[in-house]
């Protein structure tokens, strides 16, 4: 190698250390700030109940979802804590019983929120109605699935 | 060093199998679609809204392998000046693009009946839009500034400043809470998908790739002459 191969490395690796080192400390305020949504848990054990828009993501609790109208009752649940939801508006494809959602709104107190808005999280689980089907029948869903 | 990486081979290359490659596109993906859109079968919770996926998950890929292409050539670029690797750089980065904005719509519009929002500021969300940010910067970059000397140098230093991205998009959905979901296809676990789902997945992704290729030789052809006659001059 030529030694102006060698100085080029060189301070490509003296400046890759400096990034690595900055990046090291944004990745760690980044951490604390891009957190999407919070689980019920999570607004369980804080010590105040947060004002304004708040972002609040589990399951659907199976049998919760109660409809009159457009209006929308349900239990939002990590499997610890639930937290109960009124909405009012048109629910996403994916909104059901047992699967992800995300709603965003506001706290009325710390286990019950008025949403403004509900997203349905999917899972990374793809397969045919009747593989599904097939699963729920035997049992193996729950062990491959935890549902 | 790296003088079996002759920008003539490629050009070469580009004369005498483009035609073969363009074939191997075409085949793969009539053959992909067709399964994707007619045989495969309807997703279990999303039904057939599942099949936009054919085109996004590839298109996603192929948006993130590319960058890595480009910031590995920019890397050599910098350190041994070797200029194969600048015009492999400066080739591939449109198809990258891309294939980044085609990720973008298709997962808009498959988010817009499967989450209700076309958009929403997640982790992986946000980072996927960085991402298109920069080959962007480093597109324009190669068109504004004149000197040759001076755009290859700022090219591949943004380009390496983008790499710190990929990692990002890739495991945001594991690090943070995020709309999105987490990957299916993982390399040391099992997947999570079925395989009469996956087939198409990878057809369409292989004929992606070829058209990547496609684009790719005819891009280098025409950047590495018109270096040539440049330096002639």
């Amino acid at each position: 190698m030529n030694s102006n191969i060698k100085r080029r490395l060189y301070f490509f690796l003296v400046s890759l250390v400096v990034v690595l080192i900055v990046g090291q400390f944004v990745f760690k305020s980044l951490k604390k700030n891009t957190i999407y949504f919070f689980s019920p848990s999570d607004l369980y054990n804080s010590t105040e109940i947060p004002n304004g828009l708040i972002r609040i993501g589990g399951m659907v609790k199976n049998d919760s979802i109660k409809k009159s109208g457009n209006q929308y009752k349900f239990i939002i649940t990590d499997k610890q804590n639930e937290i109960s939801v009124n909405y009012s508006g048109i629910k996403p494809n994916l909104f059901v019983e047992g699967q992800g959602a995300v709603v965003e709104g506001k706290l009325t107190s710390r286990t019950s929120l008025t949403a403004s808005k509900i997203l349905a999280k999917h899972d990374e689980n793809y397969m045919p109605k009747e593989v599904a089907d097939a699963l729920k029948k035997s049992g193996d869903w729950k062990k491959k699935y935890g549902k | 060093m790296f003088n079996f990486l002759n920008s003539k081979n490629f050009r070469d290359f580009h004369d005498h199998y483009l035609y073969w490659v363009k074939i191997s596109f075409l085949s793969l993906l009539i053959f992909g679609l067709i399964i994707a859109l007619f045989i495969s079968p309807a997703d279990y919770l999303q039904g057939d809204t599942v099949r936009i996926m054919y085109v996004h998950v590839p298109a996603s890929w192929l948006a993130l392998q590319i960058y890595a292409v480009m910031s590995v050539c920019s890397f050599v670029t910098l350190i041994f000046k070797t200029r194969v690797f600048t015009i492999i750089a400066k080739s591939v980065a449109p198809i990258g693009f891309t294939f980044s904005l085609i990720s973008l719509f298709t997962g808009s519009v498959w988010g817009q009946p499967t989450w209700g929002t076309f958009w929403t500021w997640d982790a992986r969300l946000t980072s996927m839009l960085i991402l298109v940010i920069f080959y962007v910067i480093y597109i324009m970059t190669w068109r504004i500034v004149s000197k040759f000397h001076l755009a290859e140098k700022l090219t591949s230093i943004i380009s390496l400043i983008g790499l710190a991205n990929l990692p990002i998009i890739k495991f945001s959905v594991d690090w943070w809470n995020t709309l999105h979901q987490p990957a299916t296809i993982k390399l040391t676990e099992s997947s999570t998908i079925h395989p009469s789902m996956l087939t198409p997945l990878v057809l369409m992704f292989l004929s992606f790739l070829a058209f990547s290729v496609i684009v790719f030789l005819i891009r280098f052809k025409f950047e590495s002459l018109k270096m040539k006659i440049n330096k002639n001059k």
